[in-house]
């Protein structure tokens, strides 16, 4: 059961390896729009400060929405997606290994790059451990759910859009929690509340998403 | 053994066919005939459970597909239009997954040797996009010779794009599948030197 798993995520982390301009393009994106904050509401730090969090997030989220599309499109195209609904394996399963994979090459780096982001607003030091952990728990859940809306409009004109109308309300719970986590050790309360939220979030994602979006796969290649 | 009962099969708003039955009976080697537009892909997929059917029903070994889906995939080998090909990875790579994906243990070696045997010895390495089509078929093929163990082969045009000497092996690979007690189902438009004649079934005379 496991060798399905382990086959798509390998196979997933080859092509992202192959494809790497795709993985630099999503951070490049991520880098410039939170660039683009300092030049749009003017360089004052206060400011820059009081707004990075927000920023961050939204940044991130953005980030995961511009590659969310190619999570099934090449697979749909080229025949792999029927040859793995064909699979005697739980649909369930790979499409985990698939998240994880797109997760791991699109999330994971925009995760990695936000604390030097974080610097460039002047985000203070101590929000930023917590920074990486709220993304650490929020953008898995952005993927996941993100994958259910990737499924559903796979295949439709004008998808890319749709998907966006689709997820983005989905994901402002998210927003809220990641962002309010890193705003709340900042001013003194803790995050501990907010990091539990999302974790119980992230569980929840984890159970349901991978089996909401098998269902939505038959679907649109019915 | 594959019963199919008032199958019908809506594609947009247009009914396609009605009331088609079949039944392929191991040993069986089913050619699904028609004019293009008949709905000789949409039977192809319905009877794998990839699409679902507007009315009637489907029987792998006497029960429904829907209820018994993943025994029944684990016994089914189908090969689509899309040759299911990724253009960044190589022969070898697609066809591991391939097996990896549908639930066979694979071995490398075993891969190669199916490479070999349908004629990319040379293209084992090569990335998939630089392959003609002919070749990017062949590849989807080599998975027949790791799939003896499923009895069911569900082929769309399996033959299209291939050259004669490579449509002469592939039909003596599908009569001996036969002959050993599977059971195939194709659509081609070419008449292919096959051991026993097929059995025939024209969809155009199940149409609305």
């Amino acid at each position: 059961m496991l060798s399905t798993f382990l086959a798509v995520l390998r196979r997933d982390l080859l092509l992202a390896w192959r494809g790497r301009a795709d993985v630099l393009v999503t951070l490049a994106f991520f880098t410039i729009v939170v660039c683009l904050f300092p030049f749009g509401v003017g360089a004052e730090p206060n400011q820059l400060r009081a707004i990075a969090p927000g920023v961050l997030w939204v940044a991130a989220l953005l980030a995961c929405l511009l590659s969310l599309h190619r999570l099934f499109a090449q697979d749909y195209v080229d025949g792999t997606l029927e040859q793995l609904l064909l699979s005697s394996e739980p649909a369930a399963l790979w499409v985990m290994a698939k998240v994880l994979a797109f997760w791991l090459s699109t999330g994971l780096p925009v995760v990695a790059v936000a604390p030097a982001m974080g610097l460039l607003l002047d985000l203070e030091q101590g929000g930023l451990p917590v920074l990486i952990l709220s993304l650490l728990l929020g953008t898995p859940i952005l993927a996941l759910l993100g994958a259910v809306g990737a499924a559903l409009t796979l295949g439709l004109r004008g998808g890319g859009m749709l998907l966006a109308l689709l997820v983005l309300p989905l994901f402002v719970p998210v927003l809220i929690f990641g962002a309010g986590a890193v705003e709340a050790e900042l001013s003194g309360t803790g995050a501990a509340a907010h990091l539990l939220l999302l974790g119980g979030g992230l569980a929840g994602a984890l159970a349901l998403a991978p089996v909401a979006c098998a269902a939505a796969l038959r679907i649109s290649t019915d | 053994m594959l019963e199919v009962h008032r199958l019908a099969c809506l594609k947009g708003d247009r009914l396609l066919f009605r009331d088609l039955a079949f039944r392929l009976h191991a040993g069986g080697l089913l050619r699904v005939a028609g004019p293009n537009g008949v709905g000789k892909t949409s039977l192809l997929r319905l009877a794998t459970g990839l699409a679902m059917a507007e009315a009637g029903e489907i029987l792998w070994r006497g029960e429904s597909i829907r209820r018994v889906r993943e025994a029944f995939h684990g016994e089914l080998l189908y090969l689509g239009h899309a040759a299911a090909l990724n253009d960044l990875l190589s022969p070898l790579e697609n066809l591991r997954f391939a097996c990896a994906a549908a639930g066979d243990a694979t071995d490398e070696e075993a891969c190669i040797e199916a490479l070999v045997r349908i004629g990319l010895a040379d293209q084992l390495d090569l990335p998939a996009r630089v392959l003609s089509q002919g070749q990017r078929r062949r590849v989807g093929l080599a998975r027949l010779f790791l799939s003896a163990h499923r009895p069911l082969w569900v082929l769309d045009e399996p033959f299209t794009a291939l050259d004669v000497h490579a449509v002469a092996d592939l039909a003596a690979t599908l009569s001996a599948h036969c002959a050993a007690g599977g059971m195939v189902m194709l659509t081609t438009h070419q008449d292919a030197p096959f051991a026993r004649a097929p059995e025939v079934l024209d969809v155009g005379v199940f149409a609305c």
